[in-house]
């Protein structure tokens, strides 16, 4: 009977269950990131990343309120509340780690030393402009923390991001129709759907979620899309 | 005999004058010397400027603060938070004004101002609706924006311990902002939660050297925890 049920689901409705969990989403990134990376990871669904990384690898997260080497969080009623992430999560430090102060902290950001940030959006241009502080909205209050100077000053700016709004419109748009974080900044897109690779305006797919098509996930998304070679 | 210990927060923050502009440490909880905050509500000075990277948590600190209607103007990188109700009601009722600043810039912002630069070009927040208005240079093929110091009548800090000359070191990510707004204010007021003998800090491991400390307060230890963002 339960069989039944799942077979009837599927056969409705087959590409709406076709997608990456979150933590699913966290991990496909965090398997593409390779031994010695310093890394930044953003507020929110990025935070996820850390607890997925590669324990074989010696990755060095970067934590914006001054801490290089941040371990997992701490363990509950073990926290100690003078060492936060950029969430205000109580974590540990890594041995090797080390603290320094907001300025540093930043410099260290803009003068190009962080290899990759992780963040979230709203919406990714084609040319790799990034919304993610502003949707507009009436009596929002509007917050940009660290998001703008990453932008600026990570080599590397990987999207964690679901695929689609949940209305169902596309996030990887040609022109971002909310207030920008930054220009032509982001190199990848890691979402629900796809692995999607944005370079000289062009946005090449370099994973799919198993069991969907290129022409579903194109049929998925606003922007015209390449397939990788081989 | 120098000596910049007083008996009190109270003490510390006696000539605090409507329309000052303050920078508080801190980020969220961590580092944010609540109990200077708690004696300026205390203190009655109204009209304030406020820099701090968030607008208040919960009901304490620097949500108290503006919950009591003393602040004028906010400065800071992320006021949305959990508990940020207070700052949320006031800016939403248009009682209080907000200075949005990227992290990045607030930190060197305030660090400019106590290191004598008299403006900087930053590649932060180019093209976006924060820069608009503001000058731009393109330098060497990249684009920048030109951004002021942000200069202070007071700094209220936290820090570990201290010395009677002012010399600090901090805990953990307690650091942030601290001690870069120690450099940035005609009086920073900080406070400590043990008082040593001069010599007793390590030289080679002070954070904050002495010259820019000219109040010193020793606080007890309270233990808060800090709300997360929502993941």
């Amino acid at each position: 009977m339960e069989q039944t049920k799942t077979q009837l689901r599927e056969a409705v409705m087959p590409a709406a269950e076709l997608k990456w969990t979150r933590a699913q989403m966290a991990a496909r990134l965090a398997s593409d990131v390779q031994e010695g990376t310093i890394m930044n990871l953003g507020v929110g669904l990025p935070t996820l990343v850390g607890n997925h990384l590669p324990k074989d690898r010696e990755i060095l997260i970067q934590v914006e309120n001054g801490i290089l080497g941040a371990g997992p969080n701490a363990p509950k009623g073990e926290e100690d509340w003078d060492l936060v992430n950029a969430g205000k999560q109580a974590i540990q430090l890594l041995p090797g780690a080390s603290l320094f102060h907001h300025a540093d902290s930043f410099a260290m950001m803009r003068g190009g030393h962080v290899d990759i940030c992780v963040i979230g959006a709203y919406q990714v241009a084609l040319n790799g402009d990034l919304a993610n502080w502003s949707t507009g909205e009436p009596g929002a209050i509007p917050a940009i923390g660290g998001a703008m100077d990453l932008a600026a000053g990570a080599k590397e700016l990987w999207v964690l991001m679901e695929h689609s709004t949940k209305s169902g419109e596309s996030k990887l748009v040609e022109r971002c129709s909310y207030p920008l974080t930054g220009l032509a900044c982001v190199t990848r897109i890691y979402s629900d759907l796809a692995v999607i690779a944005l370079k000289d305006g062009r946005a090449t797919v370099l994973d799919i979620v198993p069991g969907m098509s290129f022409a579903e996930l194109q049929k998925r998304t606003a922007v015209p899309l390449a397939q990788a070679d081989g | 005999m120098i000596n910049k210990i007083v008996a009190s927060t109270t003490e510390a923050l006696a000539d605090v004058p409507d329309g000052a502009t303050i920078l508080i440490g801190g980020f969220g909880g961590a580092g944010q010397p609540i109990e200077l905050v708690e004696a300026l509500i205390e203190q009655g000075a109204r009209d304030l400027t406020l820099v701090s990277n968030n607008a208040g948590n919960g009901d304490t600190g620097i949500a108290a603060l503006i919950a009591a209607k003393r602040v004028r103007k906010m400065m800071c990188s992320f006021p949305r938070q959990p508990d940020s109700w207070h700052f949320d009601r006031l800016y939403r009722a248009g009682e209080i004004e907000l200075e949005l600043v990227p992290q990045g810039n607030l930190a060197e912002r305030i660090r400019a101002a106590g290191a004598g630069i008299g403006a900087f070009f930053t590649p932060t927040a180019y093209g976006t609706e924060i820069a608009q208005g503001k000058e731009t240079r393109e330098i060497n093929g990249r684009h920048y924006v030109l951004e002021y110091p942000i200069h202070a009548d007071y700094a209220l800090i936290k820090a570990e311990k201290g010395d009677r000359w002012g010399n600090l070191v901090y805990r953990r990510s307690a650091r942030n902002f601290n001690p870069v707004m120690a450099t940035a204010a005609r009086i920073t007021v900080a406070t400590v939660h043990e008082i040593v003998e001069l010599g007793e800090l390590d030289p080679e491991t002070v954070v904050t050297p002495s010259v820019y400390v000219k109040r010193l307060v020793k606080i007890p230890k309270v233990v808060r925890p800090i709300t997360a963002l929502k993941v």
